[in-house]
């Protein structure tokens, strides 16, 4: 029987988020080249419909009503629900984002399926065997490889920026209209203030800088901030400048707060706390600057530096605008 | 108003994870209230101060677990139910299968559980459980508060034209209630405030509250407090839920890939810079285009 699998394509501001491409990727090696990935877009424009067709999506199943304007949970789990009940795939695929981390439980629990979260590399099958989950456990202090049991479909969340995303693909996937019923709405949204627009989202940044309580106050954050504008990154911070209320929580990398697993993580004025560490040891190259040369924090960096975050920092953003002058700002 | 908190107890977030026979050590592990879960209990009792009623503290876990029933019941909670894991595997459907049928018939007007655990970090059980209770739910609250329908609040204008109106003349879209919980909610650093009608779930968010600390008197009032322990499979039994049913299941624990040591740069604060940005240039880690 061919494969299909279901790949709920995440958009923000009604263009395609990239963890939707790593997911896209992701359900391609579970499907197999004979295999059929299908793709539902809710909310969004034709251009990002033939976006996904034209990276591996063989169906695109495009959701298009009023109600999708505004995210409410049980409006796109009502979509998402509507192909998966025609499909019938093994398994759903979705970001480990805001969305989907509360559509996918959700959405398990109505299917009678398993979920597994927040993983962090597929293994397909093969010579017969199951599919293998990798995710973190402790932030990553552990992890841990998880399978389904045999006859239940699958709901997988996958954590943004570890998988490749999707290439273009040889083959041009088709469109179709999504067609579903908007359920009785219990969430009625009354305002939304953008605090992060035109930011660069701190789950799928391929670069964070990040601040601790050697940031010494809130406006010590600023020399990051050009850091990481500089680098194209996000802004972070350890859980010591968050409860010393420099910066809101909302940026807290740790194992209480986020995990993050960019390419270039920078750490500044932060010591290293073991819970810290959980949330950013993942990350492929770690760049530490720290005043104390014993801070355990340069027990997992690739590169210390031992100074002054507030001398080093400011260096480093003119160094990388030298790099890249058509970044400069 | 009656308000269940969902808790779980895991290893406090200081503690070096230890691997021993191909599992993690728990001997000489200190334990906590899942850090999330403290502040949906210390909301749970905010809202018990303003609105009355009671909070009732339920967890699935082993023998150990009722050490974090008992400090929920020394901050202030009425009541505590365990339900007792006993070789049942660690599967999200499985324990929201339990967690579900032991709240059905409390039936709670506010459930209120952490945005996800600190150990297995899914964030899939409460969610689960509100999907299995036909409940609403608004996720990573950073604000809480319970008003009447008249609440002027809830009537101003909705930001999709579905939920304009909640009372007065209700569009048949939209679900009614007595009273309604307005929540702030992190969305990935924005916030979103929604109106949702109880009963409803919420999880909490980092900054929702400053949990309270467990004072002298109500640690003593706590031990004369009813701690329910229920097994999983009597829970199991009533509700027809199969403890074969676990939907996945672990086939492997790793430790995390160790890191190779890295090197301290040495020079001025430019000549540090400066090598710097050019060693990861090389490492290709920073592209040279934006």
């Amino acid at each position: 029987m061919t494969k299909k699998i279901l790949v709920y394509a995440e958009c923000r501001d009604g263009r395609l988020r990239r963890v939707a491409f790593e997911a896209l990727a992701a359900a391609r090696l579970l499907a197999g080249e004979d295999g059929e990935v299908h793709a539902v877009l809710a909310g969004a424009g034709p251009a990002e419909a033939e976006a996904l067709a034209a990276r591996g999506a063989d169906v695109v199943h495009a959701a298009d009503d009023p109600a999708l304007a505004v995210y409410t949970p049980e409006v796109y789990a009502a979509a998402l629900s509507a192909a998966f009940c025609s499909l019938k795939p093994q398994a759903l695929l979705l970001g480990h984002t805001a969305a989907g981390r509360e559509l996918a439980p959700r959405l398990a629990a109505a299917f009678g399926a398993g979920h597994i979260a927040d993983v962090t590399a597929v293994q397909a099958a093969h010579d017969g065997g199951e599919a293998v989950f990798t995710r973190p456990l402790y932030a990553g202090k552990a992890y841990e490889r998880r399978r389904f049991a045999p006859g239940v479909p699958w709901v997988v969340t996958i954590r943004p920026n570890n998988m490749p995303p999707a290439s273009p693909s040889e083959k041009q996937g088709t469109v179709q209209a999504l067609a579903f019923e908007v359920p009785p709405l219990y969430t009625s949204v009354r305002s939304i203030v953008r605090r992060t627009s035109g930011q660069i989202d701190l789950a799928e940044a391929d670069i964070v800088v990040s601040g601790g309580r050697g940031v010494r106050s809130a406006a010590g954050f600023e020399p990051l901030q050009q850091l990481a504008e500089a680098l194209g990154g996000a802004v972070g911070a350890s859980r010591a400048a968050c409860d010393a209320g420099y910066c809101d929580y909302a940026l807290q990398i740790g194992q209480t707060g986020k995990t993050v697993t960019p390419q270039l993580y920078i750490a500044c004025g932060i010591s290293g706390a073991i819970q810290h560490l959980a949330g950013m040891s993942g990350s492929r190259t770690i760049v530490a600057i720290n005043k104390d040369p014993d801070a355990p924090i340069f027990g997992v960096a690739d590169y210390g530096i031992v100074g002054d975050l507030f001398e080093v920092v400011p260096l480093l953003t003119s160094e990388f605008r030298k790099q890249r002058p058509s970044s400069a700002g | 108003m009656k308000t269940a908190v969902l808790l779980k107890q895991t290893f406090d977030t200081e503690e070096k994870i230890v691997f021993s026979n191909g599992t993690i050590a728990e001997e000489n592990a200190k334990f906590v209230i899942n850090p999330y879960d403290e502040y949906a209990l210390e909301e749970a009792l905010r809202l018990k101060e303003i609105h009355g009623g009671e909070v009732i503290a339920v967890t699935y876990g082993p023998e150990r677990a009722e050490e974090a029933l008992r400090t929920a019941l020394a901050l202030g909670a009425d009541e505590a139910v365990l339900i007792e894991q006993d070789g049942q595997p660690e599967d999200s459907s499985l324990i929201a299968a339990l967690l579900a049928a032991t709240l059905q018939p409390m039936s709670p007007d506010l459930v209120l559980a952490g945005l996800f655990a600190v150990d297995s970090g899914s964030g899939s059980v409460a969610l689960q459980a509100a999907e299995r209770l036909g409940l609403p739910h608004a996720s990573s609250a950073v604000k809480i508060e319970v008003v009447p329908a008249d609440d002027p609040r809830l009537h101003e204008k909705a930001l999709h034209p579905e939920a304009d109106e909640l009372t007065g003349a209700p569009n048949a879209s939209l679900v009614y209630s007595e009273r309604y919980a307005l929540i702030e909610r992190d969305v990935e650093g924005d916030s979103q405030h929604v109106a949702v009608p109880l009963p409803v779930l919420i999880t909490a968010q980092q900054g929702l509250n400053e949990p309270r600390y467990p004072s002298l008197p109500g640690i003593m009032k706590a031990k004369r407090k009813p701690l329910k322990r229920v097994s999983a499979e009597s829970i199991a039994q009533a509700a027809s839920v199969s403890l074969a049913a676990a939907r996945t299941e672990r086939t492997e624990l790793l430790p995390p890939a160790p890191r190779a040591a890295g090197r301290k740069l040495s020079g001025s604060a430019a000549e540090q810079a400066h090598e710097l940005a050019g060693l990861l240039a090389q490492a290709g880690v920073v592209k040279a285009e934006p």
